[in-house]
């Protein structure tokens, strides 16, 4: 009994010991860090860096990190730290972590969260905190009309994103019948809802599978995509369920050509599918092509991160030195911050950033194009698509 | 609900759930062999399926062949087939002995009541499904086009490819097979014998033991084959692709009559069946729903399934 005693007040000891040295590493480092001026806070990432949609997620954490490095080498080594929360892109762990979140009270600017479900999820709280959000990639319209004063979005939504879709499959994949499809997510249901109802009656038919993750065999869609003699498919959903789809209607000997959007435009669509497969898959995105982003972005960030910029890496980059910018100028409460970016007028590496009331990108600014698979499994530049 | 489209794809969705429901059918039945001599549901049987369809995966690899590498010409396939068999087959067949050795058999020398089993089959089935994701990445793995999908029959808008002949057949040969060893071989009328009564067996001289490993091991070979037809057909594999199909198996044993061999058959295509009419009727997301609507439906009126519970009696 007394040993038992002993090794439980060791224990005890050594986690107080533990715990006592970690909050004097926290302190001492925070006193580094407030040399500069303005300098000592922390801007976030949320996103998905683990999980089957993680690459999107990953994209966009190494542009944002890039920027805030970029930053730092000016202004100090320690001057803006990047703190990381993943939420594996799932709607049903997003809120946990935001609340991590909001608890670290030096955060100012969240770059993310990239996906429009786990953004329904954890905007509420983020903005119950009054921390600003840019998201570079959360596409779902309605996530402006929440009423959400801290939500930015870099980039276009489904209602600019849907229409080129359709329009590139009306007019340059000419298409006479499609079929309709999503993975009944936020973001997928959205965007394929606004396709269909762009496409009015060349849509033949429709369905829903399951996220992405919990199917894996998609006879019952590809049987019915066979049989509606639709020459186009559009995809609401991300890449793997897609690569899987697309893989399963070509062994049935199905051609024709499946269409989705910036959820699909990653190397892992070629992955699933296998290239030959995924060649010609056409997906459209309001983003510009990465090797377009302006200044030394390109090369910076693969030297930093030994790998080509994926999609909306260069929005992230873009969205993280708005907020650097604004903490610049001494906007070093999360509150200054988000007013400062109703007034940002940015002329980053992939566009310009202005934002409406509601938190949209300015309509003069939306850009969408075109990509394709090409034989290496990456989705290459196309054409950019006229929205208006 | 879509009436018409149902009608319209009548013949593509049954000749897709078929050659799903064949799957599911040889899937089904090391749930419901270990069942019917056991009493035990065992849960790692998913795993034992997944292991399989990584293995002949990894046979493949030995050649080279991953899934962006051309299709290989005739000679060449039914080599690699039987290979992909042979391995799947193997690795199976190994982890349901291992399984039975490591997770059961300690159990049942110290008469642990159900409970326990029930827990060691659901940590069995996690512990290998967690590894397999850990070892992969929690990535999935591309399969190689063994086989070029060639449509060889239409009958109106009903395309046939030589996968989906290959799969239901192969399906009914094993169970062909595997009813006639339970029902006509020596061996079988051991394992027939434990399941109607495991002591009067032992009583006759009926090793128990070997019998049980027997019954691990056949589930196990014939989860080796649904494994290689899982790969080809979906073209993919990861982690926890036994423990999504494995619900389906389960459900199609119970359906046909758990511990009833004909019964997986039975269970195993009609749910397939019904899972795409699920499809077709009210869209893609019902897939799973309807199905276990049905099943309740089903277990209202006939309880013990389909054709009825027991693996010793049912020899009809």
């Amino acid at each position: 009994m007394r040993q038992v005693l002993a090794r439980a007040i060791g224990g005890v000891a050594i986690i107080g010991l533990i715990a006592g040295a970690a909050a004097c590493n926290k302190s001492s480092s925070s006193d580094n860090t407030a040399s500069g001026s303005n300098c000592g806070y922390k801007l976030a990432f949320f996103g998905a860096l683990t999980g089957s949609a993680a690459n999107l997620g990953v994209n966009i954490e190494q542009g944002f990190e890039l920027a805030v490095q970029q930053y730092n080498k000016q202004k100090g080594s320690d001057c803006i730290t990047v703190a990381k929360f993943d939420s594996q892109g799932a709607p049903e762990v997003a809120p946990g972590v935001a609340r991590s979140l909001v608890a670290d009270k030096k955060v100012l600017g969240i770059v993310g969260p990239p996906f429009s479900g786990e953004s329904a999820a954890a905007d509420p709280i983020f903005e119950a905190a009054g921390i600003p959000t840019i998201t570079p990639s959360a596409t779902r319209t309605s996530l402006s009309s929440s009423g959400w004063k801290v939500f930015h979005r870099a980039v276009a939504n489904d209602d600019a994103q849907g229409p080129a879709a359709a329009s590139y499959i009306k007019d340059v994949l000419k298409a006479q019948k499609v079929f309709v499809a999503d993975d009944q997510s936020a973001y997928g249901a959205g965007l394929s809802d606004v396709v269909k109802k762009t496409l009015g009656s060349l849509v033949v038919q429709s369905d829903k599978t399951e996220a992405d993750g919990k199917q894996s065999d998609f006879s019952a869609l590809v049987s019915k995509v066979q049989a509606s003699g639709a020459t186009a498919l559009f995809y609401g959903g991300y890449y793997t369920n897609a690569g899987i789809i697309r893989k399963q209607l070509t062994a049935a000997g199905w051609k024709g050509t499946l269409v989705g959007g910036d959820g699909m435009k990653d190397p892992g669509l070629a992955k699933a599918s296998g290239t030959a497969a995924a060649v010609g898959t056409v997906v459209t995105c309001p983003c510009s092509p990465p090797e377009a982003a302006g200044g030394t972005f390109v090369n910076d960030y693969k030297a930093k991160w030994n790998q080509d910029a994926g999609t909306y890496s260069d929005v992230a980059f873009d969205a993280a030195n708005i907020f650097l910018q604004g903490i610049d100028a001494g906007n070093t409460t999360p509150q200054k911050l988000n007013d400062y970016l109703s007034t940002v007028n940015y002329k980053g590496i992939a566009n310009t950033y202005k934002f409406t009331s509601t938190g949209e990108l300015d309509p003069s600014l939306i850009k969408v194009w075109a990509f394709k698979f090409d034989a290496t499994g990456n989705p290459v530049k196309d054409q950019q698509i006229k929205t208006s | 609900m879509n009436f018409s489209g149902l009608i319209n794809e009548f013949g593509p969705l049954t000749v897709a759930g078929l050659a799903q429901g064949a799957i599911i059918a040889l899937f089904a039945l090391g749930y419901t062999l270990v069942y019917g001599v056991l009493r035990l549901i065992n849960f790692a049987h998913s795993e034992v399926f997944l292991v399989g369809t990584y293995a002949c995966l990894i046979a493949w690899g030995w050649f080279g062949l991953d899934q962006n590498s051309a299709a290989p010409d005739l000679g060449a396939m039914l080599g690699y087939m039987a290979l992909g068999l042979v391995v799947a087959i193997v690795a199976s067949g190994l982890v349901a002995l291992l399984v039975e050795l490591v997770a059961y058999r300690p159990l049942r020398r110290r008469n642990a009541p159900p409970l326990a089993f029930l827990i060691t089959a659901i940590g069995a089935s996690l512990a290998i499904s967690e590894t397999v994701g850990v070892l992969t990445h929690r990535v999935q793995r591309g399969v190689p086009p063994i086989i070029q999908a060639k449509t060889v029959i239409t009958i109106g808008n009903t395309h046939i490819t030589n996968l989906q002949i290959l799969i239901v057949v192969l399906a009914l040969v094993m169970m062909f097979v595997l009813d006639r060893f339970i029902n006509g071989s020596r061996l079988g009328r051991g394992i027939r014998a434990v399941a109607q009564s495991p002591d009067s067996a032992a009583l006759m001289g009926v090793n128990k033991s070997r019998v049980i490993s027997l019954v691990f091991l056949l589930g196990g070979l014939m989860a080796g084959i649904a494994a290689v037809m899982y790969d080809l057909k979906i073209g993919v594999t990861k982690y926890d692709a036994g423990f999504l199909l494995g619900i389906d198996a389960f459900t199609a044993a119970v359906l046909g009559g758990i511990g009833n061999l004909r019964g997986a058959l039975v269970g195993g295509l009609l749910l397939g069946v019904l899972q795409n009419y699920a499809a077709g009727l009210f869209g893609s997301s019902w897939l799973h729903g309807a199905a276990f609507v049905l099943l309740v439906l089903i277990l209202m009126f006939r309880p013990t399934g389909l054709l009825g519970e027991s693996l010793g009696r049912a020899r009809a």
